[in-house]
């Protein structure tokens, strides 16, 4: 159990927060910062652990939103139900397109490439489905019940974002100790090395990239219930791709807490530049760039890397960088 | 419907749009082969000429068609250096850092020019936009046409520095062998960024082509960004002829099935082309290998 602890203490630090403060501003906040953690935690475990990067999981952020939306509005599905649902589908198109890809034996770029189109084909799709609601959108009922997922005030839906990310932490760190995980690791450091040895390098693959949807799916659920508003450009939109691995880059890819730091660096470093600069569209998303560059090109093992100085060797992300192409 | 004064005019309006497409995807098939990443940033690169042509045009009163003649080394150099003292450097010689700096760098140009110009769609007005040739039962907008010929005339030129030039000779080099390049006295941290100088001058083009019949905005780039990957991997990874003829290709399959099918679907069917040629051939019709 000496695994786990690390996640209940930084789970039970989180969970007090709401006596602290019942500032709602402070909440949004960290709502916010744990959905892109849950989003990241998603990436991190095909992206980080797998060396799978994937440019597109706003495909599965989306398909777990709309399936959690559409399910309520149209069809007068319970919201909890829906959450397992939404869940459920994400899984199911992160399978679909792992099977895919995969089977196809794309990787590298190839692979980054065509998530980043699926998630597009799904986009425009949902832009034009009359099922979304095309281009007005699909707006849930304000229905202030807990058994709606819905809420008087921000502390509850805060409590759910944090069970829901010590959920994933949870399952991420079962596979991190498991033979899978081991595989996992494999796959990235070798995929050739790992097939002589025995590794079923697609079934590997396909699992983490089931998983990994899921886990970002959850987190698309979420979204829709805290803001109750979808469209195209939200639930398939390039923004969540880009937050989803940002996170745990900056954070540390391949690391457990990797996604939760970097959710908050970032999201931490958004609200500064919104405070200084008013507001101003576009300069935020500005910083997360140039954050993105130094901490590939200063600390490729990100915030958690530099923090630790030490991890087990097999758990560093990517293997090592001695060659420079210049 | 399948009319020839219908379908002749269509095919070649295709071609003329295929053209530029072609020469967008001419730069990333030829950053793709030589320095083996996928420039994430090239989008951005466009949009950033674009915005260029545009103020060229109406802040300086330049033509976008002689803006061009000192846009396109403006951009090499700064290709240049982004990959000299930025790409390069930061991504220590991984594949993955590549992906993830360009990416990086396509989100800050991109929203740096969403701080300074907003999100506003801008359009300039020349005054011979609106003119025609007629081509037997078509008429061809005079920018396109001098788009298509353009983009003939850089990818003769590019063809010429390939072949004849030292410069293009280490180019060819360092895209075969890099080792062996780099043994036999190959400066190839300059010669990466030179291809990468070579591909952004091509975005520069392009952009001075499509100033006068598009519009720009912080986001035009990325349109023509999709469809460039997907000439690129239907043109096979690398290959420059494959580039020219995949952008045509493309060009007259968008423009026949905005005819028959409608605007939107129209751009699904790229992305639905994109995704199976990825899947079935990721190597393409003129790749050499995956």
């Amino acid at each position: 159990m000496k695994a786990y602890l690390p996640i209940a203490v930084a789970v039970a630090l989180f969970a007090a927060v709401p006596f602290l403060t019942a500032s709602n501003v402070v909440l949004n906040f960290l709502v916010m910062a744990l959905l892109i953690a849950l989003a990241g935690q998603g990436w991190n475990l095909l992206g980080g652990y797998g060396g799978q990067y994937s440019f597109g999981h706003a495909a599965f952020f989306g398909t777990g939103a709309y399936v959690t939306a559409i399910l309520q509005v149209r069809y007068g599905v319970n919201a909890w139900l829906g959450l397992v649902i939404g869940v459920a589908a994400g899984a199911l198109v992160g399978a679909a397109i792992g099977a895919l890809s995969f089977r196809s034996g794309l990787k590298g770029s190839y692979f980054s490439l065509v998530t980043l189109a699926f998630a597009e084909v799904l986009r425009i799709t949902a832009s034009v489905a009359p099922i979304t609601g095309a281009g007005v959108g699909t707006l849930i009922k304000l229905d202030l019940r807990p058994e709606a997922f819905q809420f008087q005030s921000r502390a509850p839906f805060y409590w759910i974002a944090l069970g829901l990310v010590g959920a994933s932490l949870i399952v991420v760190r079962a596979i991190e100790r498991s033979r899978f995980g081991a595989y996992l690791v494999a796959v990235r450091e070798n995929e050739n090395a790992a097939k002589a040895l025995g590794v079923d390098v697609f079934m590997v693959k396909l699992g983490a990239m089931t998983i990994s949807a899921a886990i970002t799916a959850a987190a698309g659920c979420f979204y829709a219930q805290y803001f109750l508003f979808l469209d195209a450009a939200i639930a398939y939109g390039p923004w969540i791709s880009i937050d989803a691995l940002l996170a745990p880059i900056v954070g540390g890819a391949g690391m457990l807490f990797g996604p939760l730091i970097g959710a908050l660096v970032i999201k931490t470093l958004g609200e500064a530049t919104k405070l200084v600069t008013g507001g101003a569209p576009g300069l935020d998303l500005v910083i997360y760039g140039v954050v993105l560059v130094a901490v590939v090109g200063l600390a490729p093992r990100g915030i958690a890397g530099l923090l630790s100085g030490w991890t087990p060797r097999q758990f560093r992300p990517g293997s090592s960088a001695d060659q420079n192409h210049g | 419907m399948l009319s020839p004064v219908i379908l002749v005019p269509a095919v070649l309006n295709g071609l003329m749009t295929g053209a530029v497409y072609a020469l967008i995807a001419l730069g990333l098939t030829l950053i793709y082969g030589v320095l083996h990443i996928i420039n994430f940033a090239h989008g951005a690169l466009l949009t950033a000429a674009m915005f260029a042509a545009f103020f060229a045009y109406t802040l300086l009163g330049i033509d976008p068609y002689l803006a061009a003649v000192f846009l396109t080394p403006l951009f090499f150099l700064f290709g240049y250096a982004l990959q000299r003292f930025i790409i390069g450097p930061a991504a220590h010689g991984e594949d993955r850092n590549f992906l993830l700096v360009t990416l990086g760098l396509a989100i800050v140009i991109e929203n740096t020019l969403l701080y300074a110009f907003r999100g506003d769609t801008r359009t300039i007005n020349l005054p011979y936009a609106f003119d025609t040739i007629e081509v037997g039962t078509a008429f061809l907008a005079v920018p396109r046409v001098i788009a298509f010929v353009a983009v003939i005339a850089v990818a003769v030129a590019l063809w010429a520095i390939m072949q004849w030039t030292d410069t293009g000779k280490a180019i060819r080099a360092v895209a075969k062998e890099k080792l062996g390049a780099e043994l036999s006295g190959i400066d190839v941290a300059h010669i990466y960024a030179v291809t990468f100088g070579l591909g952004t001058a091509c975005v520069a083009v392009a952009a001075c082509l499509l100033i006068p019949t598009y519009y720009v905005n912080p986001t035009a780039g990325d349109a023509f960004v999709l469809i460039a990957f997907t000439i690129v991997v239907l043109g096979g990874m690398g290959s420059i002829v494959g580039a020219l003829i995949g952008g045509l290709f493309v060009g007259v399959v968008e423009s026949l099935s905005s005819v028959f099918l409608g605007e939107s679907l129209g751009q699904i069917g790229i992305f639905v082309m994109f995704i199976a040629m990825l899947l079935v051939r990721p190597s393409g019709l003129f790749g050499e290998r995956a």
